[in-house]
């Protein structure tokens, strides 16, 4: 049954009509027009749909929109501030830790949690964290190094 | 059987065997609309640059792919300079994460004398950039590239003369840099804009330019940044999957029971009484449109079909199914075997003769994105927006599926999720416009992870035979080679051996195949590397050692010594429970050489990449930074291949076809990667996306074998535990 929902996303409340066992990942898609978290598994196993709710990574696409209601929800489009960048969107950009870019903003969301929890965080850390986010292009090595950079960048 | 070692980069090699998605799709292109296009498109200089032999066939078509008449050749790109100075370069290629939208506009701006920023790369739409066949086969680099410096070079020249016609001065005497034309005695200087304003000129030129040499580079030969990774860190680049149309429906198509499931019967009623929902049957073809994807998936549920199956192999026979059923041959004439010498006496020659077989398993592209299109028709014109390595190649499809003429059909593809070459066919593009013909709206059809692995097409899995002598002093003397249905590519060895029988035996498969990365390379190197380090321990000789006895190879032996060097081979010793491995070779113009420190636990029979030393070489270097980043890729790509990745299928049924069942390589996998590149100004380059992983399945194996002495002969490596204490270690 449609069920009027109010979002609250990247600081600003949007209201929403939809069937709430849809999931986050597609309204935000869909219906907001917010197409920069992505679609890869539909089960959680990849963080392509990677955003932050209450400042936490969660897989949209597993999670109802009906949960995330009234929740502070942060997606990629919501991490550049005034025309700058995050650091870590910067980091990416600076050490070329991307090819297709298809998973890159899952990424980043995952690597944004990871600092603002921890932020000189050591490789291992960085591994353990962003270990539920696959690149099938394989650019883990640079991301590391991305995470690295944005951890100095900020501090 | 091709000759991979042609030195003729020109010509564009033919399609191979295991290609198996392009043999069997539809051929024929008809190139109507190019010069309607330079009619219409303004002011400014417009250079064309035609493909060999070509400026005579000005009617256009093509020929029929993988029957041994190559590809269709006309123009080959081309490249504006509008009137307010702006630089458009056309061409078919699609960019999936190769990353030649930066390395092409690295070669223009390099030949034009522009900064990187002023030049727009249009790629991949069939209504306004040359034909192409396709982005596959690594030949971007190789064809592409050298095609817009001519044409970017001739451009150059052009505006040059204008400037010494507009300056009244002796063209030798200008220069060309940052966009501007200077001559330095008069101090005037011309901009790109002011000199192509009012002008209109169309210029066809034939492929004799002269390009400026790459020891003079001073922007292509460079690593440049991605030129478009601002939009993609921010989420503003819209991938096929994130195209919006106005009155976009939501498309979802019926999916058989089974592998191999044709349609009895169906009951649409339930379906068609949803509200707001389309229902479209054509024949075996059941989809439907929705305003969300969840009401069509719903939908889809609520249609009621009966399937008829037949009986299909399971995976755990496949290796004896593909043995014992060659296919009806794709050629009549069969797939010749290539030969030098004799292998009975090569075989009576040796001391030490070995015999081995190796596997190779299905496995999954995965490209994060899924298959994904969105389809609108106006007033008979389709428009289908989708991410496919072969923008032209779908266009064919869609025309011969609703049976309209290509120039009715235009496909756009935008920067895409990658492909890895699972993309090469338009699946999504046809059904999103089957549906939207019927709905009367624009429709979206994103295939759902599970359909990606279900109905998309496989790396061919293989078996290859070897069978080969050695000499006491190490000469190899017999090298009989024989790949059951993975794939011709990369087949041949590069090592000198006098008698030598090399076939691909093309079967019948069960599950639906066609192109991977680097094709059959990947099989072939491994049983080819595998079997040499086999070998090596045979004769008890070093592995690189015994490599280089039987090579003369100059670039494939440089690329083993650079990666040795490096890696610190016959220097350094295996850590307690570590191994080293080696392994190199040829494909697609690149040559790979791979070092490979691998840690097994015996306990749980898991193995640790811990370093890989990667070294390439693919002639002059582009972009240093992005080359790296493909060896990088490979190499971790490569691992899922090496130790995990397998298709496993029962009654016509995926097992493991979801990303929660088959595992890929993920950040804890990443070894410590160091590569080294060989630039070789003096060679043409060649392209670098695919070759690399090529190496790293066998120098991961046979580290294996030197940590535990467990030989692995089947693709993934996966070990049986616990591995036994008595095993060498």
């Amino acid at each position: 049954m449609p069920n009027v929902f109010e979002l609250i996303i990247n600081s600003t409340k949007r209201k929403v009509d939809v069937d709430s066992d849809r999931s986050l990942l597609s309204v935000l898609r869909d219906d907001l027009d917010l197409t920069g978290s992505k679609y890869g598994c539909g089960e959680g196993q990849c963080g392509a749909c990677t955003v932050l709710i209450d400042g936490k990574a969660i897989r949209s696409c597993i999670t109802t929109v009906g949960s995330a209601a009234g929740k502070r929800i942060t997606t990629i489009e919501g991490l550049e501030q005034h025309g700058r960048l995050h650091p870590v969107q910067q980091a990416f950009i600076d050490a070329d830790a991307m090819q297709c870019g298809y998973c890159t903003t899952g990424m980043i969301v995952s690597a944004a949690a990871l600092l603002a929890k921890n932020s000189d965080p050591n490789t291992e850390e960085i591994i353990r964290h962003m270990e539920g986010n696959v690149c099938r292009c394989g650019t883990y090595p640079r991301i590391v190094a991305a995470i690295h950079k944005a951890a100095k960048a900020k501090a | 059987m091709t000759d991979e070692l042609s030195t003729e980069p020109e010509l564009e090699p033919e399609l191979e065997p295991e290609r198996y998605e392009l043999h069997a799709g539809p051929a024929f292109h008809f190139d109507i609309a190019r010069r309607d296009f330079f009619k219409t498109a303004g002011g400014g200089v417009f250079i064309a640059l035609a493909l060999r032999g070509s400026l005579a066939q000005e009617s256009g078509g093509g020929q029929r792919r993988g029957q041994g008449g190559g590809m269709p050749k006309e123009i080959g790109a081309w490249l504006h300079i509008a009137e307010d100075g702006a630089v458009t370069v056309y061409t078919g290629k699609v960019e999936v994460g190769q990353n030649i939208r930066t390395s092409l506009a690295q070669v223009v701006a390099e030949e034009l004398r522009v900064p990187m920023a002023s030049i727009k790369m249009v790629m991949g739409d069939t209504d306004v950039t040359p034909y192409d066949a396709g982005t596959f086969g690594s030949l971007t680099t190789r064809m592409m590239s050298p095609q817009l410096r001519k044409a970017a070079a001739a451009a150059r020249e052009v505006l040059i003369d204008f400037a010494a016609e507009r300056g009244k001065v002796e063209r030798g005497e200008l220069v060309v840099a940052d966009g501007r034309i200077t001559h330095a005695a008069t101090r005037q200087s011309f901009s790109f804009g002011s000199l192509t304003h009012g002008q209109r000129v169309t210029k066809v030129i034939s492929d004799s330019v002269v390009t400026t040499p790459a020891d003079q580079w001073k922007i292509a030969g460079k690593s440049a940044l991605k030129v478009n990774a601002r939009d993609i860190v921010t989420g503003k680049h819209q991938y096929a999957s994130d195209i919006k149309r106005p009155g976009l429906l939501y498309g979802k198509v019926l999916r058989p029971s089974t592998l191999n499931a044709t349609l009895a019967s169906v009951d649409l009623r339930d379906a068609e009484k949803l509200p707001g929902v389309t229902v479209v049957r054509d024949g075996d073809f059941v989809g439907v449109a929705a305003a969300s994807e969840n009401s069509a998936a719903k939908a889809v549920n609520d249609i009621h079909a009966e399937w008829k199956t037949a009986p299909h192999p399971p995976s755990r026979d496949l290796f004896d199914y593909l043995r014992k059923n060659p296919a009806q041959s794709q050629r009549p004439e069969g797939r010749a075997a290539f030969t030098a010498g004799s292998i009975e006496a090569g075989l009576a020659a040796g001391e030490h003769k070995l015999q081995q077989s190796y596997t190779i398993a299905y496995i999954a592209h995965i490209p994060l994105e899924p298959r994904a299109a969105v389809a609108e028709w106006n007033d008979g014109k389709l428009t289908v927006w989708t991410g496919t390595q072969r923008p032209f190649g779908v266009r064919s499809e869609l025309a011969q599926a609703f049976h309209i003429a290509e120039d009715k059909v235009r496909v756009l593809v935008p920067d895409t999720g990658s492909g890895y070459g699972g993309k090469h066919t338009g699946e999504a593009a046809i059904e999103a416009a089957r549906i939207a013909k019927s709905a009367g709206k624009p429709v979206k059809v994103v295939w759902t992870r599970e359909e990606e692995f279900n109905w998309a097409y496989f790396r061919p899995a293989g078996v290859i035979d070897v069978s080969s002598a050695v000499s006491g002093e190490g000469k190899i003397t017999a090298w009989e080679f024989h790949n059951f249905n993975s794939g011709e590519a990369g087949i041949r060895t590069l090592y000198e051996i006098p008698n030598q029988k090399i076939q691909f035996h093309p079967t019948r498969t069960p599950l639906r195949q066609g192109s991977y990365r680097a094709l059959a390379a990947t099989a072939n190197h491994f049983a080819r590397e595998s079997h040499m380090d086999e070998l090596a321990r045979l004769v008890n000789m070093d592995p690189l050692e015994f490599r280089l006895k039987n090579l003369k190879d100059e670039r494939l032996r440089a690329v083993l010594q650079a990666t040795a060097k490096r890696f610190g081979w016959g220097k350094t010793k295996p850590a307690p429970g570590h191994g080293f491995g080696i392994a190199g070779g040829f494909e697609k113009g690149g040559y790979v050489a791979m070092c490979a420190d691998v840690a097994v636990d015996r306990a749980t029979a898991s193995v640790k990449i811990a370093r890989v030393v990667a070294s390439f070489e693919c002639g002059t270097i582009i972009n240093p930074d992005q080359l790296k980043n493909q060896i990088e890729g490979s190499v971790v790509m490569g691992i899922g291949g090496a130790l995990f990745e397998s298709i496993e299928f029962e009654d016509g049924r995926l097992l493991n076809g979801k990303l929660s069942r088959y595992r890929v390589p993920r950040f804890s996998d990443a070894p410590s990667i160091e590569v080294v590149l060989l630039d070789r100004k003096d060679l043409a380059s060649a392209g670098a996306g695919e070759t690399p992983i090529a190496g790293l399945a066998p120098a991961v194996g046979n580290a294996i074998f030197d940590a535990i002495g467990v030989r692995a002969r089947s693709l993934p490596m996966r070990l049986e535990k616990p591995i036994a204490r008595s095993t060498r270690g």
